[in-house]
């Protein structure tokens, strides 16, 4: 049951072969069995679940059910879930009962479909290896000593070991591809503006954007579509109607121009991995695709620009858990500074305060043209590359990471190399582009991905683009053998 | 570009952030190493680049001006740390 | 040594608007604490701000008013600091891309003179919350119904020379918003107020002085007191052989002096940076064009065309364009009885006079422009005296409504039977021949003491042109 598509599943409960309670109890039962040894959710939301999921059986047996409606989900724990907690992997949320829901939480329980639960993150979504999580590192199923990647390491991970049909991330740098990478998932990440940002927890502003990691592109296709949207409630919410995802999969890709960014296969990148990718585009040639060497001139200065504009939002974004309203307060403060100062420095993690202080310097007095001021001229040069791309290519693919999953502590001390696991997907959220990663082969056992760019609001052809390799491919449908 | 521990201490309280002092100096290592990662952006020339703010080129869009909250008080209150009369409670604040 | 004080103010203006700047929230006032604090107000984890178009279209409005420069986009941006009445961590502010950029406003100054006083600019933000200072068990508690009221902050050049200056420039912004109607002006509430920067530099020196900053300043008795006596400190402490620090301070009402803020002490280092949650606000052309047609006449404007249309001089016209609303009851009664001086007596004396007693603005007047007009036609055609006219006056502030009413059930309508008056005369000069005799012999001023008596006689309703005329003419025979 856990093996099938969303399809498949939207079939057997529309035909009664299952019950929504019976498949939502499916995969509670698999949580409790499997993530003591993932430690892929931090809360499971088992009444929640089985409530909505008679609500779905009753829309299902009325002939009111929509193609997702029984079909449960799991999210990503920086979307904010009334009555339930939200804590962003953080300390300073461990206590945060959320009194509102995000507009994608509202969206994906109207399109009926149960939550099971919250997923395990990097700490306020900083981090590539899901270790800078309060509650804990997430396992790889495919290696459980290796990381599932991250931020969203938590949804790539109950996904791949078949915990969740589907899961919820979001990307704000690669954290939803990198991880989907490394756990042989199909991952998106959306136009900047696509989803709405309410109620996700803000990392980086101009940055963040929300999506989705399931089996296939398909299934992306049908998520996607119901939590897309114009939001009044978001200023950054592009009010442009969501395309038929799920429509326009079966387009062939005759005459489709593929663009292979010279950068994007440097000395840097993983030969394993390189031969992945390598295969994998000799596959579009046999569906009928033109493969084009392009340049992006400026991809080495998306990981620089990056860690300007990204700690300098989340300085400022991070400033509201000041231990007055909601979250940790630390104990016995002495006047205010010391339970600003404490309430924070106890309840954010070190990853959390590298960023926090990296963003407070490059915008403090006398610094904020060198930094952040370049930064954003930088960000530019890096979006007009890709302008000049998208001239003469449809779609550019390359690399999602430059390796497989890591061991869990391999890169932990040394935050550097933590940052160039980044170095190719990076630049996409620079540029507010929609951004893929589909499973493209195996390297020593270990997932590799094959990362595909599209040009703003192109994500339908991003899904169309994929599909058409998981037609002729079974990479996408190879599971973890523990969690098979 | 290497940071002091003591410009270290002096962003931290900036951040309102309490560090350990033992723990000062790999802050200071770390955030000296991201700031190297920073300094390739000098390498290249932006004298008559526009900066870039947001992802997209749209403007801001406009709300009517309609009050659509009600109170929710008790609800927002039942997760503060500390409430009185409807009050946020915080340590003396000093003008 | 001789000195000069220079002065810029900024003032902040709450806009009138129904809802917050970024949230749908009330911005009434007066609610109890935290009820008008919603989500985003309370910045809750997850919350984005919307801006609110009424705001917007006030900015623009008020940017026209100051014949100011608009430019075409501008940005929002974060202002970082930490206060429990910020629950932000920031002000939503804007930079160096604000909504209105340089314009200008004239004053009036005491001796009649006007100077212009430049405006650097004037740009949206949020307004913080309140923090409460009586004692909780030795805490601070804060209510953050006021969090995310649009303001709008207005900064003048340093160009204003003396309290009494940063006074009339204050007033007249004040009076200014309210025309505008973007603005309530109420000070005690805290709608309307401001921070004065304060320098101090011997007469033809360049350079400006170091200046203190004194917050928070609600009324315009506040404003001379705390500027007056910060100049004096710093004229003093520079004397003394001291330097003035760069600082923000507080004025002290109930001791009337400022004193340095320890709080701020702190030097600030805001990090602004564009707000990543709002998009460039642009401002068309056509939107232009449409506030445009909002505006009112403006103080200066009216001014000038009651000096023209009803012959005022400057300064009748002056004091009775500071209030839209008392210049608009004017012209109604103006225009109504077709005697502009004599309305703009009563408009600036006994209505003045009766709404100052009983601390009401002209908008809860209970008597209407149309009663005062009809009033003042019963003087103007002789029905009544104008000194009878202030009695009936009394009558229709207590809640009577019709003139005529009153004067026919008073029986107060003006003797204007020449016998009737003459026969009064008759009497009064028979009754006091010594006076009579005196002013035969040359003492002409005991013709006020006659009048007196005759309108006595009459109980005040003869009608004092006849009996003058009568009166000289029987004394003369």
């Amino acid at each position: 049951m856990h093996n099938k598509s969303l399809a498949e599943l939207s079939a057997s409960l529309q035909s009664g072969e299952i019950s929504s309670v019976e498949l939502t109890q499916h995969f509670l039962e698999r949580i409790k069995r499997h993530d003591s040894a993932l430690n892929s959710f931090v809360t499971v939301t088992e009444e929640q679940a089985l409530s909505a999921a008679r609500q779905a059986d009753q829309l299902i047996a009325t002939g009111q059910a929509g193609q997702l409606t029984g079909i449960p989900i799991a999210q990503k724990d920086i979307f904010c879930t009334e009555g339930i907690r939200t804590a962003c992997g953080s300390k300073m949320l461990d206590n945060f009962i959320s009194p509102y829901s995000a507009t994608v939480v509202e969206k994906l329980d109207t399109a009926g479909m149960p939550l099971l639960g919250k997923l395990n993150m990097d700490e306020f979504a900083m981090g590539s290896s899901n270790e800078t999580s309060f509650y804990g590192p997430v396992k790889n199923p495919w290696d459980l000593e290796r990381v599932p990647g991250g931020s969203s390491g938590g949804s790539a991970a109950a996904v791949a070991a078949r915990l969740a049909p589907i899961a919820t991330g979001t990307d704000t740098g690669g954290s939803i591809r990198q991880p989907a990478s490394l756990c042989g998932l199909t991952g998106i990440k959306p136009t900047y503006g696509r989803v709405s940002r309410w109620g996700m927890i803000a990392f980086a502003s101009s940055l963040d954007q929300a999506g989705v990691l399931g089996h296939s592109a398909a299934d992306c296709a049908l998520v996607l579509g119901a939590m897309a949207g114009f939001d009044a409630k978001d200023s950054t919410s592009i009010d442009r109607e969501t395309p038929d995802y799920s429509a326009s999969l079966s387009t062939p890709l005759e005459g489709l121009k593929i663009g292979l960014p010279k950068e994007y296969f440097d000395e840097g990148l993983d030969s394993g991995v390189g031969k992945v990718v390598d295969t994998a585009i000799e596959r579009y040639r046999t569906l009928g695709a033109e493969v084009i060497e392009i340049s992006l001139p400026n991809t080495h200065l998306a990981v620089p620009a990056y860690y300007v504009i990204a700690p300098a939002e989340c300085s400022s974004n991070l400033s509201r858990f000041d231990g007055v309203r909601y979250g940790y307060r630390c104990k016995d403060p002495k006047d205010l500074t010391d339970m600003y100062e404490r309430s924070r420095g106890e309840a954010f993690g070190a990853e959390v305060k590298n960023r926090i202080m990296i963003g407070t310097y490059a915008l403090s007095a006398g610094y904020y043209d060198a930094y952040y001021l370049k930064a954003q001229k930088v960000r530019r040069l890096i979006s007009d590359d890709f302008k000049r791309a998208f001239e003469q290519v449809d779609v550019i693919m390359g690399p999602t990471s430059p390796v497989t999953a890591f061991k869990i502590g391999e890169k932990a001390d040394d935050p550097i190399s933590m940052y160039l696991s980044d170095i190719y997907t990076i630049a996409v959220n620079l540029a507010g582009l929609p951004g893929m990663s589909i499973p493209a082969g195996l390297v020593e056992g270990l997932p590799a991905g094959l990362q595909l760019i599209g040009n703003a609001f192109e994500e339908g052809k991003l899904l169309n683009i994929a599909h058409q390799f998981q037609q002729v491919t079974d990479w996408h449908l190879q599971s973890p053998a523990a969690f098979a | 570009m290497s940071l002091t521990a003591e410009e270290v201490r002096k962003i931290a309280h900036l951040a309102r952030l309490s560090i350990q002092e033992e723990k000062v100096q790999t802050y200071a290592d770390n955030l000296s190493g991201i700031l190297d990662l920073v300094a390739q952006m000098e390498t290249v020339n932006t004298d008559d680049v526009a900066p870039m703010a947001h992802p997209q080129e749209v403007t801001q869009r406009l709300r009517e001006d309609v009050v659509t909250e009600t109170s929710q008080r008790e609800k927002f209150q039942q997760i503060a740390p500390a409430t009185e009369a409807g009050l946020y409670l915080v340590p003396k604040v000093i003008e | 040594m001789a000195w000069e004080t220079v002065i810029g103010l900024e003032i902040h203006a709450q806009l009138a608007t129904r809802s917050k700047i970024f949230s749908g929230a009330s911005t009434a006032y007066g609610a109890a604490p935290n009820t008008q604090a919603c989500a985003v107000d309370l910045a809750l984890p997850g919350v984005l701000p919307v801006l609110n178009r009424e705001a917007v279209r006030m900015a623009v409005k008020f940017g026209l008013a100051l014949d100011a420069d608009i430019p075409q986009r501008s940005v929002f941006a974060r202002k970082n600091y930490f206060y429990p009445d910020l629950p932000q961590g920031y002000q939503i502010s804007q930079f160096d891309q604000p909504i209105v950029a340089r314009g200008h406003l004239d004053i009036t100054l005491e001796n009649g003179e006007t100077r212009q006083i430049g405006v650097t600019r004037a740009h949206l933000e949020q307004d913080a919350g309140k923090s409460l200072h009586e004692d909780f068990h030795g805490l601070t508690g804060i209510d953050l119904n006021r969090a995310g009221t649009p303001l709008l902050e207005i900064v003048s050049e340093p160009e204003l020379r003396s309290a009494k200056e940063a006074v009339a420039y204050m007033k007249k912004m004040h009076a200014l918003v309210q025309y505008l109607e973007i603005c309530d002006g109420n000070m005690a509430e805290g709608s309307f107020r401001c921070d004065a920067n304060v320098s101090v530099r011997p007469v033809g020196q360049v350079e400006f002085g170091t200046r203190a900053e004194i917050k928070n300043l609600n009324s315009f008795r506040f404003i001379e007191r705390a500027i007056n006596y910060e100049v004096e400190r710093q004229i003093d402490l520079i004397e003394a052989g001291g330097e003035v620090v760069q600082e923000t301070r507080l004025y002290d009402p109930d001791k009337g002096e400022t004193r340095s803020m320890r709080s701020k002490e702190e030097a600030n280092d805001y990090r602004y940076f564009p707000c990543p949650d709002l998009l460039p606000v642009e401002i068309s052309t056509a939107l232009l064009d449409e506030v445009r047609q909002t505006l009112p006449e403006l103080p200066d404007e009216k001014k000038q065309r009651f000096m023209a249309e009803f012959s005022l001089s400057e300064k009748d016209a002056t004091e009775l364009s500071a209030n839209r609303e008392i210049a608009e009851y004017f012209e109604v009664v103006a225009q109504g009885c077709g005697e502009a001086k004599m309305a703009a007596n009563w408009v600036m004396g006994e209505l003045s006079a009766h709404l100052n007693k009983a601390d009401i603005p002209i908008a809860e007047c209970p008597v209407s422009a149309k009663t005062l007009t009809v009033l003042i036609q019963r003087i103007t055609d002789k029905t009544i005296s104008g000194k009878i006219a202030k009695d009936v006056f009394v009558e229709l502030w207590s809640g009577e409504s019709d003139v005529d009413a009153i004067i026919d059930s008073k029986g107060l309508k003006q003797i204007t039977d020449s016998s009737a008056i003459e026969a009064m005369i008759a009497e009064v000069l028979e009754n006091n021949p010594s006076q009579v005799e005196q002013f035969r012999a040359g003492k002409e001023k005991l013709m006020g003491f006659f009048v007196g008596q005759v309108m006595k006689a009459s109980k005040g309703k003869a009608n004092p042109g006849q009996v003058n005329e009568i009166l000289r003419r029987l004394l003369n025979s």
